[in-house]
């Protein structure tokens, strides 16, 4: 399965003095968020037909995500997820197809083949590691591929994910600890999103910023609004890119917002003020990018509407494609539980 | 070759395996300057920049470890005492075992866990457990208890070239107690494989660790008696090398399984339920564990520890129980 999209329009690299970026990556930009998007909007229509039994999304998070993967050098740097990361694994080269597999849990999911709940990410060509349910531990992980990548001399950045519940873990600071310690090529890219499902920021950390606990270990750290694509490209790129040199690790927290409910099991609205939800949506990432490039007159209407019927079209194939494909065989269970060479 | 000490068997393969393989490092506390019990001496010298000393937090050594082995390093992670292992329990159940399951096998872990385990060296509650129990539960890990030297070269090597995660346990009070004349002696080469490793007619004793030269002890003196017993050197608990264990229960028909751990869900069990199940017909008494007593650690004060250690006294004891049945 080919995996990078393809503009309808020839798209011109060059760079945009405004954005310091060019029409190539704005697309790019504006797709991804999109695509990210409209496939959590129909696995969740899946989940209330019961076609899909667990869906967990990246709603209000796409800036974030899609920003901060384009920062990456694609099939050469790792990226230790986590679950909300739908946005980053499509722009490292996952397909609509392979969510829609990933969701239903199907055989030729190349993430897990059924075996795992689904946005339990793992593909190892392109360098995504697989994970658990269980917080955190990513971040050692990545941090692990960084001390090898320095060991060996190879000229790679780990990226890795969190949200802010996570930093109250041990592995975060055991992680962070470490990486400065050692100077490490590692990116703890935190998606502050404002809830650990039910608990609001304010329960999980005494300081205002998870950016502020980077103090504690010596390390470079910046915030950035993670609402914004564009500032978030620009954060992290320079991050990585100095890491790559030798820099050291880095750790961004994104200030962003979870539009939606924890999970499609989880009723927000037992807990979150309407009004707080309102003002925040007020700030969503995929149409404030939209409404941006337009009035800059980056893109004209027919091009970003041509842009969203593309991203209809194949959200659609992918969900009724995906439907038709076999499901594991029970023995399957019993498979790969060592791996033999 | 001359007589080596099981810690001298763990540096040396750890040296030369190093030399072969330039993929290899160590990653552990203190192990820069050749760590508490001396299993990496020198090593920082001979290979710069391959063995790391790590801040005191094992969940980040095998973290860590974890995220090497799946670039491709072969680390050898060492947890200075098995006893603090725990804080590393979820890296290793809820990541390392399921690397290769939740993947389908399209990512591996080449990883191993070193940790000395046991007591009898006056360690306390703390510096003596038995943690064996905990990761034998876990399929997806590989948990390897040698006893004797050169199957710790042997296995150590094995352990290192497996690609999966591998908990390779050293019984610290054999680090210097048990020597063995290396030319000639046996090794095992392959995980999940254990050994006869003396034949007798009367009963068969399983173990592993301090308890097996235990028990080749209690052998020896039953022998005097006329009692001959079959002693199982188990080497790898995961996965069990079931063939040889219902091999050596058919027999005799009378299983003693010793282990130091306690006794309630200890690996004792296991061994117990497998021959009850598919060696049933074949016994001629009811199959006796002997374990530590059910209290949550080893006791420091050395009059409780004896009295907590099952030794060679008390195998022997038991052994003459189970004849006489």
């Amino acid at each position: 399965m080919t995996t990078t999209r393809t503009s309808r329009k020839p798209r011109s690299r060059e760079t945009i003095e405004s954005y310091l970026l060019s029409e190539h990556q704005l697309e790019d930009m504006y797709y991804y968020m999109l695509l990210a998007r409209r496939l959590n909007e129909r696995m969740l229509v899946l989940n209330r037909q019961g076609r899909a039994p667990f869906v967990i999304a990246g709603a209000g998070q796409e800036a974030a995500q899609v920003g901060a993967a384009m920062a990456m050098n694609k099939g050469q740097d790792y990226l230790a997820p986590y679950y909300r990361d739908l946005g980053m694994n499509l722009v490292l080269g996952m397909t609509a197809r392979e969510a829609m597999l990933n969701l239903l849990g199907k055989r030729d999911d190349p993430n897990s083949h059924g075996k795992q709940m689904p946005s339990h990410w793992g593909n190892v060509e392109r360098r995504i590691l697989n994970g658990s349910s269980v917080v955190a531990t990513q971040l050692l992980h990545a941090t692990g591929i960084a001390l090898a990548a320095k060991m060996k001399k190879d000229p790679i950045v780990a990226v890795t994910c969190c949200g802010e519940g996570s930093t109250s873990k041990g592995d975060f600071h055991e992680a962070l600890n470490f990486a400065s310690i050692h100077k490490l090529p590692v990116i703890f890219f935190v998606q502050n999103n404002g809830y650990a499902i039910t608990e609001s920021t304010a329960k999980s950390m005494a300081v205002p910023n998870v950016a502020d606990r980077a103090r504690g270990y010596n390390m470079q750290s910046a915030m950035v609004d993670g609402m914004d694509c564009i500032a978030v490209y620009q954060t992290v790129k320079p991050a990585i890119d100095q890491a790559r040199r030798g820099g050291g690790p880095f750790l961004i927290e994104a200030k962003c917002y979870r539009l939606w409910a924890h999970s499609s099991d989880d009723d927000d609205s037992r807990y979150r003020p309407k009004a707080e939800l309102e003002e925040w949506a007020k700030k969503d990432p995929v149409t404030t990018f939209r409404d941006r490039v337009e009035s800059d007159g980056i893109f004209p209407r027919e091009d970003l509407e041509e842009i969203e019927q593309r991203v209809e079209q194949e959200v659609r194939d992918a969900a009724q494609w995906a439907m038709m494909q076999p499901d594991p065989e029970p023995e399957d269970a019993l498979t790969h539980v060592y791996k033999e060479l | 070759m001359a007589q080596m000490t099981v810690i001298e068997a763990v540096r040396s393969t750890l040296e030369e395996e190093m030399g072969n393989d330039d993929r290899i490092f160590l990653i552990g506390e203190d192990v820069e300057a050749g760590g508490v019990f001396r299993a990496t001496e020198g090593l920082s010298k001979t290979y710069p920049g391959r063995v790391i000393d790590s801040p005191l937090a094992e969940a980040s050594i095998v973290g860590i470890a974890i995220g090497a082995a799946h670039y491709g390093m072969r680390p050898v992670a060492e947890i200075q005492f098995a006893d603090f292992i725990h804080s590393a329990f979820d890296h290793l159940v809820s990541e390392a075992s399921r690397w290769s399951y939740r993947t389908n096998a399209d990512a591996y872990l080449p990883l191993v866990v070193r940790t000395p385990w046991g007591g009898g060296v006056h360690g306390g509650q703390h510096h003596s457990q038995s943690i064996e129990a905990y990761y034998t539960h876990v399929p997806g890990l590989k948990v390897v208890t040698p006893s004797f030297p050169a199957d710790y070269r042997s296995l150590l090597k094995a352990s290192i070239a497996d690609p999966n995660p591998v908990l390779f346990l050293e019984h610290k009070r054999t680090y210097r107690l048990i020597k063995q004349e290396m030319d000639g002696a046996p090794a095992e080469t392959r995980l999940g494989k254990s050994r006869i490793a003396r034949k007798g007619d009367d009963l068969t004793i399983y173990a592993y660790g301090l308890m097996l030269h235990e028990s080749l002890a209690a052998a020896e003196e039953l022998a005097k008696d006329g009692i001959e017993c079959t002693v199982v050197d188990l080497l790898t608990l995961l996965p069990l090398d079931v063939e040889t264990i219902l091999e050596a229960a058919k027999a005799t028909g009378k299983i003693l399984v010793v282990h130091e751990d306690t006794l309630t869900g200890g690996f004792g069990g296991e061994i117990a339920a497998l021959i009850a199940e598919h060696a049933f017909e074949y016994l001629d008494a009811p199959i006796r564990r002997l374990a530590a007593p059910d209290v949550p650690s080893m006791p420091y004060h050395h009059v409780m520890e004896d009295f907590f250690m099952p030794d060679k006294d008390k195998i022997a004891a038991a052994a003459r129980d189970l004849a006489a049945y």
